[in-house]
């Protein structure tokens, strides 16, 4: 909410009951959880634009969506799309985002989505509306809806300019009961406030410290819950002994089925209860650790899929004058995010009212429903400010831990993970493995590629590179769920699932290829390609980085890689200089080039680009998840390094003119490059090639030996 | 030990009775209701709770409150003067220098207490200060710009 309507969520539903609002209410779908890619192009948002706006009676518009601002910027470009169709100033929309009781249904803020698929639908809700409104002030102006134009939120007659009506005086508050179908939203050549760069909506809250995240609500009588934890997953609560913890004055103990709870009206008090809690747990035996991983990864994978199949491969091996075989590894590695998952739940009347960080907040509706015993109509969740997400905020435990205690003691209940609970309960990229075949022609034409990725999943795997003869094979997905057992922890979706994956191994074999050849890297990809798409990108990213051609390893530490994500196109530069006597990797400059089609906001796609560069920097070089069988031995960040300021490179962010083409998502393409790149001008550098992430010192060092 | 505990809390004086170990942090947020300063870690290691003791930027998640016992805490709330934005908070609103904005309050702390000790630091000041400080959208470019511009801004005369 902007300035104007920064009112907590509790303040602002009683507005809306006290202005007499009548909220469209729908029935939420059930829907399990699934991969966006596969989702039909329109799910089942509401058709009735009064479920996306509300034109008040001070002028303002509400804009109400399912979607949630985690960091990425939603809150600021829906509301420039719904400023733009509706022809009111942006400054005077307030956006109402993640709230199951008053935004209409939407699945989840993830994938990149937002802008590319949920655009659309808010685009035609906001146009209709605005034809409606249209056709309201031509009754009222008498005049024929052509001869009307309009301009923040006022409709003048053109033939006579001094008549004029407001949409807040033709609407006066009301809902608007007329609707109109067919009606076209506007044309890219008519945008005045897409494709400019705005104030962010969130701004003033975040640098005031005034932005809520869930952790932040805060209710009279509320007790913070410190829960029990096992050592590993898969171990079973044998005994336990709370009797210490009780004798610490205000402290209660809830033991309900699987779940212990200390509370306490001070969460430092209940943290410090918990540790008075012994319990004994039976733990099962580690059969795996961060090493064998892979060997078991690869055996234990479920039977794998042809995705991509042409040409004939042994046709390709025939004439191939050089085969390559490669393997590449990644390791688990976490979200991250310095927000842990938290929640408070409060009941009220028979119905439980949720504060989530979360990606999903209508997801969590279902799971507080059936993990705490709500009917669904009964369950509210509100997602005030999540403190990023990156894919793993879209389920929430602690939600239905947050409900279930409020339940029992009949209280408010706040559950914040510490450090710990956020690194073994998160849901990790999944440690993958991606063997691929590959050969090349006398005229350095790739002539065959065959491809297998086990357990990263399929996204993005197919072959952009010109390969007559190709075949694309995935074992697994991101999701991790077949067979059980594979991983021994919950693994999930990651900025970009699969993609960061997929791209360090075919960008590293792809560069394997040209120096064995001899030829330049940049030459030899735009040798061996033909979309012209990615032939732009990548010549906008090596001009602006100033890439002169030569074979690898030249010793400068340079390096390149090119990606497509959904729709979107990336190609990255980097130099890195590595020290060859400690292992360690700076990288001094990156250029990342991208054509999202359609730019909605162009200063917040250059955030992202920034964010996904220096975000990558991580999975690239430190971020690896130890463990030992189902305990997660990382716990918190002196072990798990995420990128400093000392890391950063110098940044440049191209982005690539291409209205043509409709808006895809910014948010996750520009990190899949950052494995590739640097692999790639580690090698331009030292001449070592690293096919493992993360890229760490030892890795580097052993690769040297070699 | 339960105790008084008096100290100066953006500039006015504040008198608690409390367990003298507990860390500022859980006093800040939960007994005096200013959430701005955030948690992130628990031990001190990502600077979300960063808040200012005298002219020290600290660690609130791993400060007992006896230790700021008779000392002057700002946190984030405390910034703005009258209404009116701090420099550092104009430069991280003008320049974005944030996304999801969980880190800022602590980023902004932090960087406050460089001023105070370094008006006009250059480039590399400002990393190795910000150093310890985490953020995971990686808006590290833009803090570094910010804090440059906060520090033109007030011309060597940091509040």
């Amino acid at each position: 909410m902007s300035d104007a309507t920064s009112l907590n969520r509790r303040d602002f539903i009683v507005s809306l009951a006290g202005s007499g609002l009548v909220v469209l209410f729908r029935a939420d779908p059930l829907f399990p959880f699934q991969e966006p890619g596969r989702l039909p192009a329109r799910p089942s948002y509401p058709g009735d634009f009064n479920a996306y706006l509300r034109i008040g009676a001070d002028g303002r518009t509400m804009c109400f969506v399912g979607k949630v601002e985690l960091g990425q910027g939603s809150k600021t470009a829906l509301a420039q799309l719904c400023a733009e169709e509706l022809d009111v100033a942006y400054e005077t929309v307030d956006m109402v985002m993640g709230d199951t009781e008053v935004c209409p249904w939407d699945m989840g803020t993830f994938g990149s989505l937002t802008v590319r698929q949920f655009g659309p639908v808010l685009r035609a809700a906001v146009a209709e509306a605005r034809a409606v409104l249209l056709k309201l002030a031509s009754e009222k102006l008498q005049v024929p809806v052509d001869r009307l134009a309009v301009k923040d939120g006022v409709v003048t007659d053109t033939g006579n300019r001094t008549r004029s009506v407001t949409y807040a005086k033709l609407v006066q508050g009301k809902r608007i009961e007329r609707h109109l179908e067919g009606v076209p939203v506007k044309q890219v050549t008519e945008y005045t406030v897409v494709g400019k760069s705005v104030a962010r909506k969130d701004a003033l809250e975040k640098v005031t410290g005034r932005a809520k995240y869930a952790a932040d609500m805060q209710f009279p009588g509320t007790l913070h819950a410190r829960i029990v934890r096992p050592p590993a997953h898969g171990a079973t609560l044998k005994e336990v002994e709370t009797g210490p913890a009780e004798r610490i004055t205000g402290v209660r103990v809830v033991r309900d089925r699987d779940l212990v709870a200390v509370l306490h009206e001070r969460p430092d008090v209940a943290q410090q209860a918990r540790a008075l809690v012994t319990a004994s747990f039976d733990i099962p035996v580690a059969a795996v650790n961060d090493t064998t991983i892979f060997d078991h990864l690869v055996k234990a994978a479920p039977e794998s899929r042809v995705i991509a199949e042409s040409g004939n491969l042994q046709e390709g091996m025939r004439v191939a004058s050089s085969v390559f075989d490669g393997t590449y590894l990644n390791s688990y590695v976490s979200h991250a995010a310095v927000e842990t998952h938290s929640a408070i739940a409060r009941i009220q009347d028979g119905k439980v009212t949720v504060w989530v960080s979360t990606q999903a907040p209508f997801i969590v509706k279902t799971q507080v429903a059936e993990g705490a015993g709500f009917p669904p109509d009964n369950v509210r969740v509100i997602t005030p400010y999540v403190g990023a997400g990156f894919g793993g905020k879209t389920g929430a435990m602690q939600a239905v831990e947050a409900a279930r205690l409020a339940k029992i003691t009949g209280t408010p209940v706040q559950v914040v993970w510490d450090r710990a609970e956020e690194f073994f309960f998160d849901t990790f990229r999944p440690a993958a493995v991606v063997r691929i075949q590959s050969g090349l022609s006398s005229a350095n034409k790739i002539c065959f590629w065959d491809y297998k990725v086990y357990c990263a999943g399929e996204r993005e795997a197919k072959q952009f590179y010109d390969a007559p003869n190709q075949r694309t094979a995935s074992s697994g997905g991101w999701q991790g769920q077949q067979p059980p057992g594979l991983h021994p922890f919950g693994v999930g979706p990651w900025r970009a699932p699969s993609v960061n994956t997929n791209t360090f191994a075919r960008e590293s074999h792809v560069d394997i290829m040209a120096a064995e050849a001899g030829v330049d890297p940049v030459a030899f990809r735009v040798s061996n390609l033909s979309d012209q798409r990615m032939l732009r990108v990548l010549s906008a990213a090596t001009d602006r980085f100033g890439w002169t051609p030569k074979r690898a390893p030249s010793g400068r530490g340079v390096g390149v890689a090119c990606a497509i994500y959904l729709g979107t196109y990336v190609a990255a530069c980097a130099e890195v200089e590595v020290d060859k006597a400690t292992g360690h990797v700076q990288v001094r400059r990156v250029v990342l080039a991208q054509d999202e089609g359609v730019i909605v906001n162009p200063e917040g796609s250059r955030q992202q680009m920034e964010g996904g560069i220096t975000m990558g920097l991580g999975y690239a070089l430190t971020e690896e998840v130890r463990f030992s069988g189902g305990e997660v031995l990382t716990k918190n960040f002196d072990t798990y390094e995420i990128p400093r300021f000392s890391w950063v490179p110098k940044i440049e962010a191209v982005l690539i003119e291409n209205p043509g083409v409709p808006a895809s998502g910014c948010g996750e393409p520009p990190i899949v490059c950052m494995g590739a790149v640097i692999a790639n001008a580690i090698f331009d550098a030292v001449g070592a090639r690293l096919t493992q992430l993360p890229m760490n010192p030892a890795r580097i060092k052993a690769a040297l030996k070699t | 030990m339960l105790r008084k505990v008096s100290f100066t809390l953006n500039g006015k004086p504040v008198q608690l009775t409390v367990d003298d170990e507990r860390m500022l942090l859980w006093v800040l947020r939960y007994d005096l209701g200013l959430t701005g300063t955030r948690f992130g870690c628990g031990e001190g290691l990502c600077g979300a709770c960063t808040v200012i003791v005298d002219k020290d930027a600290v660690r609130s998640c791993s400060t007992p409150i006896k230790d700021v016992a008779g000392k002057r805490v700002l946190t984030i709330e405390g910034l703005s003067r009258n209404g009116d934005l701090h420099p550092l908070q104009q430069a991280f609103l003008k320049v974005n220098a944030f996304q999801c904005g969980y880190c800022t309050s602590g980023m902004i702390m932090n960087a406050y207490a460089l001023l105070l000790r370094k008006p006009r630091p250059t480039r590399a000041e400002i990393v190795r200060a910000m150093d310890d400080n985490l953020c995971r959208c990686g808006s590290h470019v833009r803090i570094l710009e910010a804090i440059e511009t906060a520090a033109a801004a007030t011309a060597g005369g940091a509040r």
